[in-house]
C-alpha cells in the first residue's frame, strides 16, 4: 500500500504527478494558455487540411494566429467570449483555405441541422437542470414526433402544418404522461442519478422499438419538396431546410423571450438554478415541472419533424441526433436554456464547417470531440458559472 | 418427425433442441457476461459510470484484426499489443474525464465511443469502413479444430463447430468472475469500494482515488478489449456496426439484472437475457420478424425500466451495496 500523501518523502504516483501537471498548467499565465490552445487548435487544422503551400499563406496564418492571441487577452474569466474569439479564428483559417463562399455555404447548410440541435438542447437542458435527469430517452422524443407528422401528413394526408402541430400536441403528451407516471414517483422514492439514466436508456429502447414494432425499420419520407432550392447572394439553399430555419429560428427567438420575460420561464430557470430555494421562495415546483415537461417534449417533437424533413424518417432518427443535442447541452452549460440554444446552432455550423477538410461521415466525430476537450478545460460550459463539476 | 405447429401461438419444439443454434447464444451470453465484468468492476465496485465500454471492445477488436489480417502479423502477439492498445485508450480517456462529475464522465465516455464507431466507419484504409475486416482467425481455426478433435476422441462425436469457442469464452469469463472476485478481497479491492462510498473518505486516508479510479478504467477497458476478440472471431468479422452504444447499453441491463457488486450475477444476468431474447425467437406469433426483433428489444426496455423502478440492486445484488441510490 502506498503511503498517505501527507507523509514525508513520500513519492508521487503516476496519477499524482498527473494532477500536478495540469494543477501546474492552471497556474499557468492566461496568455500562455491562450497561446498554447490557440497554437494547438490552428496546428490540428493545418494538419486535418494541407500545410500552407505558399509564403504568404504562412503569414497570413500567422496573423491569424497572433490576432486571435491578443484578442483573447481582454476575456479572461469570460468564456463565452473567448469560446467566440476561437470560433472566429477558426473561421479566418477556413476562409484562408477554402474561400469566403464555400465557408458561407456551409455555414448556411448548417444552420437547419443547428436549429434542430438548438430546438432538441433547450428541452433537454431544462428537464437536465431541473430534475438531475440526464435523459437518453429525449432523442426518441424526437423520433416519436417524427413518426407522428408521418401519421397524419402521409398516412392521413393532410398537410404537413396539421402534422406539426399533432407531432408537438403527442409529444407533448407523451412527456407530461411519462413525468406523473414514472419521473414523478422515482423522484420521490429519491431515486439515484444512475437509476434515472438507466430507466431513461429503459423509455428509449420502449419508444424506439414500438415505433419500429409500428412502422419496421425501412426509410419513409414526410411530404416535403426535396429538389426547390432558393438562391440568394450567390448562396443554394433547400426550400424545406430555409423553412426549417425559418420556423426553428422564430420558434427559438419565442422560447428565449418566452424564458426571459414570462413568469413561468422565470420560475423554469429559477427551478434550473436551485429547486429548494426556488420552492421555499413559494413557486409550484411540481407545476413548474410539469410545465418544463411540456415545453421540453414539444419542442423535442417539432425538433424531430424537422429532422425527418430534411432527411429520412427511421427508428433510430431521434437517437442519431442526441449527442450532439447533449453536446450542446454540455457546450451550453447544463440548465442553462439560453447557452444551449446558441450552442446548438454554433455546433450544427461548426460541424458543417468540419467537412470542408475532413471527410462528412467524421462531422459529427468532430462534435464529440469539441464535447469532450470542452468537458476537460471547462465542464461547466462555455456560458455555465463555474460550480461543483 | 415433428410438425411445425400451426396455431397462431405457439413454440416450435424442434427449434428449441437445436443444439447449434444454443451453443452460438451460449458464445454471445459468455461475451456480454465478459464484457459486463468490466462493467461491474467500474460501475459496481469503483462507482464509476463507464459508458463507453463498446469503444474499448471496438479497439480491441479492431487492434486485434488490423495487425493479423493486414500488417500479417501471428495472432497471438496481436492480443498482448491490443491490450496494451487498449490500455493507452483507456487512460487517454480516463486521464482527463475521470475528474469530473459522474454524469459528465457518463456523456464524456458514450461520445468517446462514439467518436470511436465513426472513425473506424470512416478510415478505410485502416479499417475498411462498413465491409469490416475479415479473414483473421485462421490460428483459431486450427486450435478449435484441434479441440474439437480432442472432445471428438473422448466419444462425443456430434459436436458443434463453435462448441470450441464456447469453451474458451466461458472458460475465460469463469477465470475472470473468479480472479476477479478474489483481487476485490484485496486491500486494491477495498480501496475501490472505499472510493465508491465516499471518495473524500478514502482520500482523507491518504489513498489517491484518482489513480486508482484510473486503474479500474483502464483494467475493464483491457477486459471489454477481450471481449472484443471473443465477439470477432464468433462473428468471423470485425464492423463498426457491431459496437453501437446499444451494445454498451445491454451490457448494463445485463450487469443490472446479474445485480450490482457481484461478479457472479453478471453470468447469470447474461444467461437470463441472452435465453429470454433467442428463446422469443421460438414464439410463433402471427407477426413478421422485424416486429418480433423490435419487440425483444421492448421487453429489454420494460425489464430494465422495472429492476430499476422496483429492484434496483438487481436480482442478486447487495441492498446494503447498493451504488444508485447515491
Amino acid at each position: 500500500m502506498e503511503a498517505g500523501t501527507l507523509a514525508a518523502g513520500h513519492k508521487p504516483t503516476l496519477g499524482e504527478r498527473f494532477s500536478n501537471a495540469v494543477n501546474r498548467f492552471n497556474e499557468a499565465p492566461y496568455v500562455v494558455k491562450a497561446g498554447l490552445g490557440v497554437f494547438l487548435l490552428d496546428l490540428v487544422l493545418v494538419v486535418a487540411d494541407r500545410w500552407p503551400d505558399s509564403f504568404g499563406e504562412w503569414i497570413l496564418l500567422l496573423a491569424i494566429f497572433a490576432v486571435t492571441v491578443a484578442a483573447m487577452v481582454p476575456f479572461e474569466a469570460r468564456p463565452a467570449a473567448i469560446a467566440a474569439v476561437v470560433l472566429g479564428n477558426v473561421v479566418a483559417v477556413l476562409i484562408l483555405y477554402h474561400g469566403l463562399h464555400d465557408v458561407a455555404q456551409r455555414g448556411v447548410n448548417g444552420l437547419s441541422l443547428g436549429a434542430i440541435y438548438a430546438l432538441g438542447a433547450v428541452g433537454l437542458t431544462l428537464v437536465y437542470g431541473i430534475l438531475k435527469l440526464v435523459n437518453f430517452a429525449h432523442g426518441d422524443f424526437l423520433t416519436f414526433g417524427a413518426y407522428m407528422a408521418y401519421l397524419v401528413n402521409v398516412t392521413w394526408e393532410l398537410p404537413l402544418v396539421f402534422g406539426i402541430v399533432f407531432a408537438i400536441l403527442t409529444t407533448a403528451l407523451l412527456g407530461i404522461s411519462l413525468e406523473k407516471v414514472m419521473w414523478a414517483p422515482m423522484r420521490r422514492r429519491g431515486a439515484g442519478m444512475l437509476q434515472l439514466l438507466l430507466i431513461s436508456i429503459g423509455l428509449a429502447f420502449v419508444i424506439r422499438y414500438g415505433i419500429q414494432f409500428i412502422w419496421g425499420t425501412e426509410l419513409r419520407q414526410l411530404d416535403v419538396n426535396r429538389t426547390a432550392t432558393v438562391s440568394f447572394l450567390d448562396l443554394r439553399i433547400g426550400r424545406t431546410q430555409l423553412i426549417v430555419i425559418i420556423v426553428g429560428f422564430v420558434t427559438l427567438v419565442a422560447t428565449g423571450l418566452g424564458l426571459r420575460l414570462t413568469m413561468l420561464g422565470k420560475q423554469m430557470r429559477a427551478l434550473s438554478d436551485n429547486l429548494d430555494l426556488a420552492e421555499t421562495s413559494g413557486i409550484n415546483t411540481s407545476r413548474v415541472i410539469l410545465y418544463t415537461w411540456l415545453f421540453a417534449a414539444g419542442l423535442a417533437g417539432l425538433a424531430g419533424v424537422f429532422a425527418g424533413a430534411i432527411t429520412q424518417l427511421q427508428p433510430e432518427l431521434g437517437f442519431e441526433l442526441l449527442l450532439p443535442i447533449f453536446a450542446a447541452v454540455v457546450l451550453g452549460g447544463i440548465g442553462n436554456a439560453f447557452g444551449a440554444l446558441t450552442a446548438g446552432i454554433v455546433l450544427g455550423v461548426v460541424i458543417e464547417w468540419s467537412t470542408l477538410f475532413i471527410a462528412s461521415g467524421l462531422k459529427l466525430a468532430v462534435g464529440f470531440i469539441i464535447l469532450i476537450i470542452v468537458l476537460i478545460i471547462r465542464p461547466e460550459g462555455i456560458f455555465g458559472q463555474a460550480r461543483t463539476v | 418427425m415433428i410438425e411445425p405447429l400451426t396455431i397462431p401461438v405457439g413454440v416450435t419444439l424442434e427449434a428449441f433442441t437445436d443444439i447449434d443454434f444454443w451453443t452460438s447464444v451460449g458464445i454471445f451470453a459468455g461475451i456480454y457476461t465478459i464484457f459486463a465484468l468490466g462493467l461491474q468492476l467500474n460501475v459496481g465496485f469503483t462507482g464509476i459510470q463507464n459508458f463507453g465500454q463498446a469503444g474499448f471492445m471496438a479497439i480491441g477488436a479492431y487492434t486485434m484484426a488490423i495487425l493479423t489480417a493486414e500488417e500479417g502479423m501471428n495472432f497471438w502477439l496481436t492480443l498482448p499489443i491490443s491490450v496494451l492498445v487498449t490500455i493507452a485508450f483507456g487512460l487517454l480517456v480516463g486521464l482527463p474525464s475521470l475528474r469530473l462529475r459522474a454524469d459528465y464522465f457518463a456523456i464524456a465516455t458514450i461520445a468517446f465511443a462514439e467518436a470511436i464507431r465513426l472513425i473506424a466507419l470512416n478510415a478505410r484504409e485502416l479499417t475498411n469502413g462498413a465491409q469490416g475486416i475479415f479473414g483473421f482467425d485462421d490460428s483459431w481455426d486450427s486450435i478449435s479444430e484441434s479441440i474439437e478433435d480432442f472432445i471428438v476422441d473422448l466419444g462425443w462425436t456430434a459436436v458443434p463447430s463453435l462448441f470450441p469457442l464456447f469453451l474458451v469464452t466461458w472458460g475465460i469469463a469463469v477465470l475472470l468472475m473468479f480472479t476477479l472476485t478474489r483481487v476485490q478481497g484485496t486491500p486494491w479491492g477495498r480501496v475501490l469500494r472505499a472510493i465508491r462510498e465516499d471518495e473524500d473518505a478514502a482520500r482523507a486516508l491518504g489513498k489517491n482515488a484518482f489513480s486508482y479510479k484510473l486503474q479500474s478504467l483502464a483494467i475493464a477497458a483491457t477486459i471489454g478489449a477481450v471481449a472484443g476478440w471473443l465477439l470477432a472471431i464468433q462473428l468471423a468479422f470485425v464492423v463498426p456496426d457491431e459496437f453501437q452504444p446499444v451494445v454498451t447499453f445491454i451490457g448494463y441491463v445485463v450487469l443490472v439484472l446479474g445485480g450490482l457488486a457481484n461478479y457472479w450475477g453478471v453470468a447469470v444476468g447474461a444467461i437470463i437475457l441472452w435465453t429470454v431474447l433467442e428463446g422469443l425467437r421460438f414464439l410463433e406469433l402471427p407477426i413478421s420478424e422485424t416486429k418480433i426483433a423490435a419487440l425483444r428489444f421492448i421487453i429489454v426496455g420494460l425489464v430494465l425500466i422495472g429492476l430499476m423502478a422496483f429492484r434496483p440492486q438487481g436480482v442478486f445484488g447487495k441492498r446494503e451495496e447498493m451504488v444508485l441510490g447515491d
